[in-house]
């Protein structure tokens, strides 16, 4: 089945969507609340069954930008042979998205990176905690009003002298 | 038996010099490795290069075992609390060598999670630059450790305290 007709069928299920070719990869923006439903139809009908990576982009101050951050799922069909780029666009405050962990078990740890860096609530999420940074660190650090040396966080740490250890 | 046929058996020296001269020909290195430095380290410590030649040879993976902690690699904010339990799980008396340009400033991960330097956090004997560094950089490094120990090293770790007040006037420094 050639990848038009899973976008065709993306198409019927959730309205014009709009789709663009790159180098040979096709690329689907899904609204935000149907992301779930639209990864669901592309697993369970179209054979997309290995989601290779979810990630994130922050978008403040990017020419041209209408949205904040733009959510990346990256699917692969392993018996298809097909590649498809689903991105999904949220906003602050609060940005939220319904978790995918249900589908593939492989999206609870990239779900949480993604919050870990960016913030992103995923409804739904089984366990949706800090992955990468501390428990107590409490920034989002890729969101680009995040200064690139950080806000102290790595020199809050007590201080070992000879004497004392 | 008479002074004079003692005179070519018997060595005087300073107590604190013997126990230094001891100390200094075993040191006991504790790899904290976590980058690329800690490959150049396991090249010290293969034939090749062979810090045994130096009397360091026996590398302990336990820090009880050790008394030279030889930082190799960048050390993160989920690293740290690691390597200041580690140092403080070693016992006295007890060097440090920072190893690296990432050990030792951060190098060039100048970003929100990379400690700029573990002598902000720990005391540090010697700095080893490099990226990573050579390993007769290494060699080197201890070498001047252990004439840093025959020099100002004490039976009862006097020096350490002075050490701790230079550190103290040094952190007040930091930004």
């Amino acid at each position: 089945m050639p990848i038009e007709e899973t976008v065709n069928a993306l198409r019927v299920a959730f309205g014009d969507l709009p789709v663009s070719k790159f180098r040979g990869d096709t690329r689907a923006v899904v609204p935000t609340e149907k992301i779930y439903e639209a990864l669901e139809l592309l697993k369970e009908k179209h054979g997309f069954d290995l989601l290779i990576d979810i990630t994130c982009v922050d978008y403040l101050n990017y020419p041209g930008a209408k949205d904040r951050f733009g959510l990346v799922y990256l699917l692969a069909g392993t018996v298809t042979n097909q590649r498809l780029t689903i991105r999904a666009f949220v906003n602050e405050p609060e940005p939220r998205v319904r978790s995918v962990a249900s589908l593939w078990e492989g999206a609870n740890w990239l779900e949480r990176e993604v919050w870990d860096m960016f913030g992103i609530q995923f409804e739904g999420h089984p366990d949706l905690r800090r992955i990468l940074m501390p428990e107590e660190f409490t920034a989002f650090p890729l969101r680009k009003d995040y200064p690139m040396q950080g806000l102290g966080e790595r020199h809050n740490f007590p201080v070992l002298k000879r004497g004392e250890s | 038996m008479a002074i004079a046929d003692l005179m070519d058996q018997v060595v005087t020296t300073r107590l604190d010099e013997l126990v230094s001269w001891c100390r200094k020909n075993s040191l006991w290195p504790m790899p904290f490795a976590t980058a690329c430095c800690g490959i150049e380290l396991m090249a010290v410590g293969a034939s090749r290069h062979d810090i045994a030649r130096f009397g360091s040879e026996v590398f302990r993976f336990s820090p009880r075992q050790c008394d030279l902690m030889i930082v190799a690699g960048r050390v993160v904010m989920k690293m740290l609390p690691v390597l200041q339990r580690i140092w403080q799980q070693m016992p006295e008396p007890k060097w440090c060598i920072s190893m690296g340009a990432c050990a030792s400033t951060g190098g060039v991960f100048d970003t929100y999670c990379v400690v700029q330097g573990i002598d902000r956090f720990i005391p540090v004997d010697m700095y080893v630059p490099g990226c990573p560094p050579r390993p007769e950089q290494l060699i080197q490094a201890v070498v001047d450790l252990q004439e840093k120990i025959q020099r100002e090293g004490t039976m009862f770790g006097k020096e350490f305290y002075i050490a701790s007040r230079q550190q103290t006037k040094r952190a007040l420094q930091e930004p």
